[in-house]
């Protein structure tokens, strides 16, 4: 079981979190432009490497905030932990 | 009365005799026994029959190793099947039965198999029962019956077992002399130190020891460590608690077993750094007829005799490529056995423990291996010869000499089984001729005998080592300490000898086991190579071996050098199989804890409950709420009583409880923006106090969720979600806010539990409110449908809402849940005028359907976007909302999509099932091509007749054409496929 650092309450069993997945898919700021393949691409397709991975992750039963995880998917190694972005969410 | 039982010496209590049945006879032991060594000390050897030839076994190990002895233990619930004789401790009373054999051990009708034992070869099970497949079920029958490891108890566990997360420093798992030594030295820098064993006593080794420790007796060490380690703050000593798995990020997990009212504890343990030293298991030697009774491992006959003060045999050889045995012979002898022959496979000899063998009057053989067994049910002589070091040179039997008890040692394979399951890999160690641990993964420290140390003193130095090496990786400073020494014997280096040569060929020769528990044997193994299996994860599968309860922990390096040779490979590259947890089994009981029963699941309870059950509500679970399902009259059935709730609400007046529905409040001065993003309709044009139906769909363009949101401010809504989508949309909301657009200023509050919702429907419901005394004028031009205010409802402040999920005029009253059970009895005392009538989810049910209202996740599955709903409507052009841009993709715009119609059984009298297939041909032969299925169906006491809706192909396409239900006795019925709403099509009557 893992042990997570939430980057507002500290280290926790995994238990406590649900992860999101891959990191930094942004939504596409006008998807009426995008073809369908582009569209496709933002809704379905996930990077799956392996080594070193950029993750959201939820802790769903502490404070329920989402952040930053690099998460290692070999050997489950976690690089850092990290808040979003700056603003009210701080 | 125990007659292999010697009068001194050993660590058990004679002063306190238990007695125990076995078998159905009834036998005396002593504390301190175990179920092992008390059944030895009263000469029972034979203890269960083999798992596929049925072959008599006797007990081979003292501890986990054990693969034969496998007992069920107690009666009735309490019994436990499947455990090792040789880890019970032995307890007054104590019922315990032998797991296989029938109809009795002495007299198996399975031995038969071991006449045929060449037919039953690797692979035997695969090659003859999967054809033909229609016959498994009678074979299945016949094979469960003769295999299998004891009778899981058919009535609940009364036992309690319970969980336990921990946090420590140092997790040192094992208490033998190097996990002492750990142990101390990390406790004693001040770490937090959790040491676990899986015996009634600390000491591993050391509770057999006839060695000395800094000129102490080993057990006298041994006491004055213990005291020590229990006297140091911070300590956790768990006896009798196996750490049987070894997690990610240094979580592991102990089965602890207790004798008070908690009968196991599992401990959940996140160590900063963890010391293995579980130790080493012997080795058995692989040779004709090694499996029968008084075959025993060298180690286990001396644990045997200095702890338990058994002596397992009177005339023994032992059969050694090692020192190790050797003390076996001096054990024996000096518990008054004769020792008729050390057979010893290596030729240069032995180191200086074979001289106290040979000073003792002990004939050694050099050179020479022990080729066959004599005796079924008990050894009763061995034959040895001579021989050259080749396993393939054919020997002939040269002496025979004859014993009931033959002490093995084939070298000893260290416990890297944690090692492993932290991520580890094992690596073969050339010069001691077994797997070691490589480099750690995880922090972790792996010592003793468990990285192949076989001397006492380099075990405690290890320990020592490691345990300071731990405490400082915690920042902690460590105490001067110095190792101690062990008298240790000087040695000789082992020989390998994975398989004894034999009078005939090893194919032809008797059975020469590897695995006891799983009847693997050479010819097995060379068997699977013959047939092209390569890979040792492959033969392990085809042959059984390792397969066992005891996870391979005898044979499997034997298994492993007998395939490498087999391939003509060396033994690392061959490999080793994978080591997964348990390290020994566990119980469920245990991985359950005390999440059974009533406390498997949180109930959720509406404020109301209480007055529901009084009221005799049927219940129905809706995720974890109990909600009532329908409040039956005297006689009634569900039938019965929802028409009658439902033709009291459409008449008069219902009142339903639908506190359960989800509640969000949205506030901050982006709430307009960010439910725009969020709901399919203009938000932004919504009038304060405007109430509208809402539906959210995934970035895929499927429906979501939906429910009732109202505008209340400027700058804040309240939305409702289905009962069971309330935790699934909040955390979907948060996430969009937090990830997606941190820069809007919204704040989401869950006022699911703060408000009851009390739904109050029907044509009478307006004069029931009024009755009541409610502050504002409820008439149609003043409250008009959809919309919302706040009020006071009976001198209570509520949040009224002009809606209606049954398509009647209807109010749900938001009251403070502290207030909901008086508002509920206080509009039942006033609605007796109207024979006001408590409905429950049911009738909510039939009521919706009647108008085709949908319910998410019964008539949509995650597959329906809002379009095969008919709810075109609903979707904005004027902005982009989630999911918007999916409707367009190719697939969401194709005609024959399952789309949500009414059908009617054209019998005017079947309920369809919910689920039911429909197709377009009754008369089509299998496979028919389905084209829908029904989503909803109910008996409409209404309308007289049954209603359905359907997703169907097209459907909305099709109305007025008739297709078929395939119902599950294999006819078909027609249905018309006609509108969704099947009352008050013109909804004339929520306006009302």
């Amino acid at each position: 079981m893992l042990l997570i650092k939430c980057p507002w309450c500290g280290e926790r069993a995994e238990t406590e979190f649900s992860c999101g997945g891959e990191a930094g898919i942004t939504r596409p700021a006008n998807p009426d432009s995008l073809t369908d393949a582009e569209w496709a691409d933002y809704l379905f397709m996930r990077k799956n490497p392996r080594g070193a991975h950029a993750e959201l992750w939820n802790h769903s039963l502490g404070c329920r905030r989402w952040f930053g995880v690099e998460r290692d998917t070999v050997t489950y190694r976690i690089a850092k932990t990290c808040k979003l972005s700056p603003g009210k969410t701080d | 009365m125990q007659p292999n039982r010697i009068d001194k010496g050993g660590r058990i209590d004679r002063s306190q005799p238990l007695r125990f049945r076995f078998n159905g006879r009834t036998y005396e032991g002593f504390a301190g026994d175990t179920l092992a060594s008390a059944l030895l000390a009263n000469g029972v050897l034979l203890v269960g029959r083999s798992f596929k030839l049925h072959r008599p076994r006797g007990i081979v190990g003292a501890g986990a190793e054990e693969p034969n002895a496998i007992m069920q233990i107690g009666t009735g619930a309490e019994a436990l099947p499947n455990r090792r004789a040789t880890q019970v401790s032995l307890h007054d009373g104590l019922v315990a039965r032998s797991t296989r054999g029938w109809p009795g051990l002495r007299f198996d009708v399975g031995a038969v198999n071991n006449l045929f034992s060449r037919v039953f070869a690797a692979g035997f099970y695969y090659k003859t029962f999967m054809y033909p497949q229609a016959l498994w079920k009678y074979y299945e029958r016949f094979i469960r019956r003769s295999a299998g490891f004891g009778k899981a108890p058919r009535k609940p566990d009364p036992d309690r077992y319970d969980h336990r997360n921990a946090h420590c420093d140092v997790l040192v798992a094992g208490a033998g002399p190097a996990g002492l030594m750990a142990a101390l030295a990390a406790a004693k820098s001040g770490a937090r130190v959790i040491i676990a064993d899986d015996q009634p006593e600390f000491g591993g080794s050391l509770l057999a020891s006839s060695q000395t420790i800094d000129n102490k007796a080993a057990d006298e060490w041994l006491d004055d460590i213990v005291t020590e380690l229990a006297q140091l703050d911070g300590v956790t000593m768990l006896n009798r608690s196996v750490v049987f798995g070894y997690h990610d990020h240094n979580f592991l997990t102990i089965a602890e077993n207790r004798e008070n009212h908690v009968r196991q504890r599992l401990w959940r343990v996140r160590a900063r750094q963890v010391i293995l030293a579980q130790g080493a298991f012997e080795r058995p030697l692989v040779f004709c007829n090694n499996d029968r009774p008084g075959v025993m491992l060298a180690s286990a006959v001396s644990t045997y005799i200095n702890r338990y003060a058994v002596c397992p045999g009177k005339r023994a050889v032992v059969f050694t490529n090692n020192d190790s045995a050797y003390q076996a012979a001096i054990d024996l002898h000096g518990a008054g056995a004769t020792v008729s022959a050390v057979v010893d496979s290596r030729m240069q000899g032995a180191g200086e423990l074979a001289k106290a063998v040979e000073q003792a009057g002990i004939p050694v053989f050099h050179g020479h291996v022990v080729t066959d067994v004599t005796g079924q049910k008990r050894v009763s002589g061995v034959r040895i010869a001579k021989w050259n070091g080749d396993a393939d040179s054919l020997v002939e039997n040269t002496i025979s000499i004859d014993c009931d008890l033959l002490a093995m040692s084939g070298g000893w394979n260290p416990a890297v089984h944690l090692h492993s399951q932290s991520g580890g890999k094992n690596v073969w160690d050339e010069e001691l001729h077994c797997f070691v641990p490589g480099d750690a993964v995880q922090a972790e420290i792996s010592v003793g005998a468990g990285i192949g140390q076989w001397s006492l003193s380099d075990c405690l130095r290890s320990g020592l080592e490691a345990g300071n090496e731990a405490a400082m990786r915690c920042d902690f400073a460590t105490a001067e300490m110095v190792a101690p020494l062990a008298n240790d014997a000087a040695t000789q280096a082992l020989q390998p000898l994975w398989r004894v040569p034999a009078a005939k060929d090893p194919d032809r020769c008797p059975k020469q086991f590897i695995d006891f528990q799983n009847d693997t044997s050479v010819t097995d193994i060379r068997l699977a190579v013959r047939e092209g299996y390569r890979n040792v994860e492959h033969v392990k599968r085809y042959t059984a071996l390792g397969f066992g309860t005891d996870q391979g922990k005898l044979g499997n390096i034997n298994g492993m050098a007998v395939l490498a040779e087999s391939l003509g490979e060396q033994i690392p590259a061959v490999g080793t199989t994978t080591f997964r947890p348990p390290y020994t089994p566990v119980s469920f009981g245990v991985c359950a804890g005390e999440s059974i029963g009533d406390l498997y699941d949180p109930v959720r309870k509406t404020a109301i409950h209480e007055w529901h059950q009084s009221a005799g509500a049927a219940f129905e679970n809706v995720g974890q709420w109990h909600r009532p399902w329908y409040f039956p009259r005297r006689g009634e059935d569900l039938h019965a009583a929802v028409a009658r709730e439902c033709l009291a609400t459409r008449q008069s007046v219902g009142m339903l409880d639908a506190s359960t529905l989800g509640k969000i409040d949205v506030q901050g001065k982006d709430a307009v923006e960010f439910l725009e993003r969020i709901y399919t309709h203009n938000v932004g044009k919504m009038k304060n106090g405007r109430c509208a139906y809402g539906i959210m769909l995934g970035e895929d363009g499927m429906v979501m969720d939906d429910g009732v949101m109202a505008r209340i401010g400027d700058n804040r809504f309240y939305l409702t979600t289905t009962t069971g989508g309330a935790a699934n949309v909040m955390s979907w909301l948060e996430s969009w806010l937090q990830t997606e657009w941190p820069e809007l200023d919204v704040y989401l509050t869950s006022l699911t539990d703060h408000y009851s919702t009390i739904a109050v429907a029907g044509p009478n419901s307006r004069r029931l409110l009024q009755k009541v005394g409610c502050s504002i004028d409820l008439a149609n031009e003043h409250f008009p449908f959809m919309t919302m205010q706040t009020a006071e409802l009976a001198g209570v402040a509520v949040q009224l809402f002009r809606v209606s999920f049954s398509g009647e005029l209807a109010f749900e009253v938001n009251v403070n849940s502290n207030y909901a059970q008086h508002m509920w009895q206080t509009l039942m005392d006033a609605g007796q005028e109207f024979d006001i009538t408590p409905y429950g989810t049911e009738t909510m049910h039939v009521l919706r359907a009647e108008k085709g209202f949908i319910i998410v996740g019964q008539d949509t599955d995650g597959s329906v976007t809002p379009v095969d709903l008919r709810m075109n409507w609903l979707l904005s052009r004027d902005k982009d909302f989630l999911g918007k841009r999916s409707l367009s993709r190719p697939d969401c715009l194709r005609d024959d999509r399952k789309q949500l119609v009414g059908l009617l059984p054209e019998d005017n009298k079947t309920v369809l099932p919910e689920g039911t297939q429909l197709i377009e041909n009754p008369s089509a032969t299998a496979p028919v091509p389905m084209c829908g299925h029904v989503s909803s169906s109910y008996m409409s006491a209404c309308l007289g007749h049954p209603i359905a809706l359907a997703l169907v192909a097209g459907g909305h396409s099709r109305k007025d054409e008739t297709i078929y239900a395939s119902l599950a006795d294999g006819s078909a019925i027609p249905v018309r496929i006609v509108s969704a709403v099947f009352y008050d099509q013109k909804n004339e009557r929520q306006n009302d």
